[in-house]
């Protein structure tokens, strides 16, 4: 009853906005031939749709993205980010902003995402991604879901194109061990694990059958030796114990017979084609590895 | 109860238990290492090694660290249990253990410990002796068990609970789940960091306490009597609460908060050393560190890939025990 009363509220508050400002809508409608039935007050909850959505919307077709979109510490695009109105995924705030579309990720709380349903909101929902043909899958979705198609085929050309011209670079695979804080390792069936792959490294995890993300204990990763350990780095101002494990000396000793490669956190989480330019650090830390094994080659 | 073992044939029993125990935890790892292979990376490997690398810089410093945080909780619970003349004291119990981790948590996520490694036993014994003093003046100077119990209970869920918020208001996602380990413990991934760091505390805690058998004894007679044999309460008091808040500081710091250890163990020796305060104090070292490498060796064997926290095997066994020992310590104070 009250839900109804607000909403006639908002359509009497939404007429009167519109007869007072009635020049914006005019102004983008006639500065691009765009979809009349494209969403024009789009609404990101999920750090990774949001991304994806920056990339890929007209302007002035998204208006939100959550607010983690603008950390630096797990988005890539925190300063993009800053342009669009941040929401903390609260049903009641995103309601205010009466969307048109609202994008949520698999993992955004699932009775928030129920309630903006059963509200009427259109919502699209973005599976996890563990490949990158999830990935393509998801980057095609939010291209029709934004009436963007030809925005996300661009994209994903490009990404194709840069990808099989990395797969083309010389040199020997190379062992490498993603070790995460608390100890953790990407498996079989991972995104991480397939950015390794398309970088030329062979994942010790998969040799040890690991799938998914797992544990991988710091003794059997200084057992196996990889050539390469590629640790994270985030939250170095806040410390806690998950990380100290990348501060142990049999991890220290470990990397002064293999080589390191960090890379920051927030370059893994979410796949988008930003992953091409961690494939290409990981490629030149791969590398970088022959050289320091031809050095102790040839020093032999 | 039973008829006393003779002391030396006891100590010598359980001198033997803990160095076969620290073998097999030595022997213990997720990485498939040889019974020949460890041992002889462990004493005359090469630093560069792979297996050396394992023994010396992962498994060695947690069997160690097993020996000195059991010994500890151990030899702390028989003094407590000795000097406050109640069964149910245990730095676990009385708060000293939760307030222990409360100081490791101020010092490891406010980034002191970057500064100043020697920060962590510190921070994490003045918290401890923060707490024991507390308990005392809760309880009123009495050591009758119930007081003592609920000023321990007090102490204890207010320290956890600002463990809790200091973990919370970290900006660090992981912290707010180290919770679980300051509150149950691990010796998971220690290093011999931590052993240089913590074990020297550890070592003047025991040495205070080490020194108080005959006090103990006396104070069995009662406190007047415990007098006139020329004991002086206050020194004992002094010894007793900063060995015990110094030795469990230092261990809490490196190792979480593990409960039980220091009530079971104290009794279970009880009737083998015929009730004398002062041959409890190493017996219960001795098993406490029997204990302990017992527990984390089960942890690495029953969940090898979930880091099973220290504190659930032994509130597994303590927890039924405390219970007992509450229905009999109420039957004979009724």
């Amino acid at each position: 009853m009250r839900l109804r009363q607000l909403s006639a509220w908002y359509a009497a508050l939404g007429v009167l906005l519109a007869l007072s400002f009635p020049l914006p809508g005019i102004a983008s409608a006639e500065s691009d031939n765009r979809d009349p039935t494209a969403p024009r007050r789009v609404i990101s909850m999920n750090l990774c749709t949001d991304q994806l959505a920056m990339m890929i919307a007209a302007p002035g077709q998204l208006y939100s993205v959550s607010n983690l979109a603008s950390d630096p510490s797990m988005s890539m695009m925190a300063k993009q980010a800053r342009a669009y109105k941040p929401n903390h995924g609260l049903a009641e705030e995103v309601f205010l902003m009466r969307p048109d579309l609202i994008l949520v990720g698999a993992m955004t709380t699932r009775t928030t995402v129920a309630m903006l349903e059963r509200l009427g909101f259109p919502v699209v929902e973005f599976p996890f991604e563990n490949s990158f043909s999830d990935m393509r899958a998801n980057i095609k979705r939010m291209g029709d879901a934004l009436h963007r198609p030809e925005r996300a085929r661009e994209l994903l050309a490009r990404f194709d194109a840069d990808l099989a011209q990395l797969r083309k670079r010389p040199g020997p695979r190379r062992t490498a061990a993603l070790f995460h804080a608390n100890s953790y390792t990407s498996g079989v069936g991972t995104l991480a694990n397939e950015v390794l792959k398309a970088a030329g490294l062979d994942n010790i995890a998969v040799q040890f059958g690991l799938s998914g993300t797992a544990k991988l204990p710091l003794e059997k990763l200084v057992m196996a030796a990889p050539d390469l350990v590629v640790t994270d780095t985030t939250w170095e101002g806040a410390p806690a114990l998950a990380q100290q494990v990348f501060a142990h000396p049999a991890l220290r000793a470990l990397e002064a017979t293999s080589a390191k490669a960090m890379s920051a956190t927030n370059r893994w989480i979410c796949a988008t084609p930003h992953l091409i330019d961690l494939i290409r650090d990981l490629s030149a830390a791969r590398a970088a590895v022959t050289t320091i094994h031809d050095r102790s080659a040839t020093r032999q | 109860m039973t008829v006393p073992m003779p002391y030396p044939a006891l100590i010598a029993i359980l001198s033997a238990l803990v160095i076969l125990l620290f073998g097999v935890s030595l022997l213990t790892g997720p990485a498939a290492i040889g019974f020949t292979d460890s041992l002889v990376a462990l004493v005359s490997g090469s630093s560069t090694d792979a297996v050396t690398l394992v023994m010396r810089e992962i498994r060695l410093p947690r069997a160690i660290l097993g020996v000195m945080v059991g010994a500890s909780l151990g030899l702390t619970g028989a003094a407590l249990q000795g000097y406050l003349r109640n069964p149910l004291a245990e730095p676990g119990l009385l708060g000293i253990s939760a307030s222990a981790s409360l100081g490791a948590v101020l010092a490891i996520y406010t980034g002191l410990v970057i500064v100043l490694p020697l920060s962590l036993p510190v921070l994490a014994l003045s918290a401890a002796i923060v707490a024991v003093l507390v308990v005392r003046l809760l309880a009123g100077g009495r050591s009758d068990a119930a007081s003592l119990i609920l000023a321990g209970v007090a102490v204890t869920s207010f320290a956890g609970a600002m463990t809790a918020l200091a973990l919370n208001l970290s900006p660090n996602p992981f912290a707010a789940l180290e919770i679980v380990y300051w509150m149950l413990g691990s010796l998971a991934d220690r290093s011999m960091s931590h052993v240089w760091l913590a074990g020297p505390f550890m070592l003047v805690g025991w040495g205070m306490i080490a020194i108080l058998g005959r006090s103990l004894d006396a104070l069995t007679l009662g406190e007047a009597t415990a007098k006139s044999l020329g004991i002086r309460l206050d020194r004992v008091q002094a010894l007793v609460v900063f060995g015990t808040a110094i030795s469990v500081g230092a261990a809490t710091s490196v190792s979480g908060a593990i409960g039980f250890v220091g009530l079971v163990v104290p009794h279970l020796m009880r009737p083998l050393v015929g009730s004398r305060p002062s041959r409890l104090l190493l017996t219960s070292a001795l098993s406490g560190a029997a204990l302990l490498l017992t527990a984390d060796i089960a942890v690495r064997l029953i969940a090898p890939d979930s880091d099973l926290k220290l504190g659930v095997l032994t509130a597994l066994v303590g927890a039924p025990f405390f219970l007992w020992l509450i229905i009999k310590t109420r039957r004979t104070l009724l």
